[in-house]
């Protein structure tokens, strides 16, 4: 078993305990132009629950906040994940989750430092296969909310599962 | 994080049994994952290897010396089921793949052609979701209803709601035996005994309770007992369902195939008997030999053993368990069984699981296939630490000391 202070980085443990951007979206913006998204994640193994909001305007992402409840690997990722990803465009977060999604399942390519800057933390959940779902999960959530985004201006919802 | 491992002369202090199970080969390992899936002795494994090496062929079938010492020993393990569960007579044990698929067998061949809209099936919100999950297809399709009997804030059934519920349409009544997820010891007899003052049949759900304590159907006076052989250190894929003859005799087969039958004709069937006629296609007959062994090892042990160790451990176990500053147990029923369940303030449980992992420790984090427990806890999941034989006071240390430590290194 690889050494815990891999996987429980500080950063990890604090946005684990003190989550950002943990709140319901306000009222949707869709008739001023923006694209207002939300997705459902649950993994039914261990409980991990989230909806991902999203707001979205000309190609930026306006707004990105979650309600949900989970571990502190599932908690933590979610929290970094909205806090990396808001204000930058569509089009850059595409590569940064195919990162994210390569850096914990394939386990060959090593993390491109720039893109994914302190998303990185998570590189040491691969060594804890069980562990995986707890990250990916809201990334794998985002993945159906940009499936979303593309089909247009439109409030839409569905559902991620991890299992 | 490395901790200091356990050593193999703490671990096997006062226990002997340790050494039968070679998996502790690996001295560090603590073992709290019994109800999930316990660990075989060498005995069983033993007993499945010379069978398959010595003795083995198709059952009931081959006149040739293998196909009769195998019809045998598959017999033979019925035998010992029966011996194990104090039933009356070997016909009434029906092998199965486990618990799972005889509650199923039960539902299908007994339930389904009993129940149409307006009857109920009461159950308890105790219930892993192999004794839910069964009862609701069948209701859904006759149009019966399932009725759920409450448990009070410590995890214990409420007796007094469970008669209540208990009405003219109840057609039958089904309840684990000991709950997986707290730990709950049910009062099985009396609850028999209030379901048969109203006529309605009973079925216990024995799969946690068979490990722990000594199990008489007929002192029970249930209609139906069923168990997994997994979880009473035999192997997977073999597991029981006791009837009281008279329903077994009434029941129709669930599944259709070869072994079920007397005779086959395109015009007429002929069934066998119960047991065969629920034992369609060829068996799980190396994991009735494996379940038997594991029955003869339990056996040469002796209850009185049995019940001394596990309950010197939980006495052992409860109150440290308690002291621990933000833990809560979740259960703290009039009677205990075998496990302990409890969430740790501000820890979730898979990361608890996780910590104790890099100890060495495994235990089940989620929510132990018993989601509407859960549910009435208030928790997404528990940690669970469940003992068997091969555990120690060393292994309930090392628990401990874990989960304390644990506190630090969230809170860092
Ligand atoms: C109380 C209870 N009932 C039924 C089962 C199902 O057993 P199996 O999966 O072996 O069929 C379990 C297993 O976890 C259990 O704990």
């Amino acid at each position: 078993m690889s050494d815990l202070r891999d996987l429980y980085q500080q950063l990890v443990l604090d946005h684990g305990r003190h989550p950002r951007n943990r709140r319901a979206m306000g009222a949707c913006d869709c008739e001023k132009g923006a694209t207002c998204c939300h997705n459902d994640g649950y993994n039914p193994l261990c409980g991990d629950k989230l909806t991902l909001y999203a707001r979205v305007r000309d190609d930026f992402i306006e707004d990105l906040s979650f309600e949900g409840e989970g571990c502190a690997i599932f908690t933590a990722s979610t929290s970094m994940l909205t806090e990396a990803l808001k204000g930058r465009k569509v089009s850059e977060i595409r590569g940064i989750l195919d990162d994210f999604l390569e850096m914990l399942t394939s386990g060959e390519k090593a993390p491109d430092p720039e893109g994914l800057g302190k998303l990185a933390v998570f590189s040491g959940v691969k060594d804890f296969p069980t562990r995986v779902k707890c990250a990916t999960l809201p990334w794998r959530t985002l993945e159906m909310i940009l499936e979303d985004v593309d089909q247009g201006p439109a409030q839409t919802e569905g559902d991620a599962s991890a299992v | 994080m490395k901790h200091a491992a356990v050593s193999k002369e703490t671990a096997t202090a006062g226990c002997t049994r340790r050494d039968d199970f070679p998996v502790f080969a690996d001295p560090g390992l603590v073992y709290l994952d019994s109800a999930a899936s316990a660990q075989k002795p060498a005995v069983v494994l033993d007993a499945m290897r010379a069978f398959d090496a010595t003795s083995y062929a198709n059952i009931h079938r081959g006149v040739y010396a293998l196909s009769e010492r195998a019809t045998a020993a598959y017999e033979g393990a019925r035998g010992k089921v029966r011996g194990f569960l104090h039933a009356d007579a070997d016909r009434e044990i029906v092998f199965t793949r486990g618990a799972t698929e005889a509650v199923n067998l039960v539902a299908n061949s007994f339930a389904r052609p009993r129940l149409g809209p307006g009857d109920e099936i009461l159950i308890t919100h105790l219930e892993h979701h192999a004794n839910i999950v069964p009862w609701q297809m069948v209701c859904a399709e006759t149009g019966a209803q399932l009725r759920v009997a409450p448990i009070n804030d410590r995890g214990d059934l409420d007796l007094d709601e469970f008669a209540a519920l208990l009405g003219t349409h109840t057609r039958l009544v089904a309840f684990a035996h000991v709950s997986n997820a707290l730990g709950t010891v049910n009062p099985v007899r009396e609850m028999t005994a209030l379901a048969h003052a109203r006529g309605v049949p009973v079925l216990v759900d024995g799969a946690q309770a068979v490990p722990h304590l000594p199990v008489d159907v007929q002192d029970l006076d249930c209609d139906f007992y069923v168990f997994s052989g997994h979880k009473l250190y035999g192997p997977t894929g073999i597991g029981a369902l006791y009837a009281k003859w008279e329903h077994l005799e009434s029941m129709p087969p669930w599944q259709g195939g070869g072994d079920m039958i007397l005779s086959v004709s395109f015009d007429k069937t002929i069934y066998a008997e119960a047991p065969r006629k629920f034992e369609a296609g060829t068996p799980n007959i190396t994991g009735a030999v494996g379940l038997g062994a594991a029955i003869d090892y339990l056996t040469a042990i002796g209850w009185p053993a049995i019940t001394a160790h596990e309950e010197d451990l939980e006495a052992y176990a409860e109150p440290q368990l308690a002291a621990i500053e933000g833990l809560r147990l979740i259960g703290t029923p009039a009677v205990r069984a075998g496990l302990f369940s409890f969430v740790m303030d501000g820890i979730h449980p898979h990361d608890v699981g996780t910590f104790l992992a890099a100890d060495n420790i495994a235990v089940r984090s989620g929510h132990h296939c018993a989601q509407p427990v859960m549910e009435r806890f208030g928790v997404p999941a528990t940690t669970r630490a469940s003992l068997g034989l091969y555990n120690t006071r060393a292994d309930v240390d090392a628990l401990v000391s874990a989960l304390k430590r644990m506190k630090e290194f969230f809170a860092a």
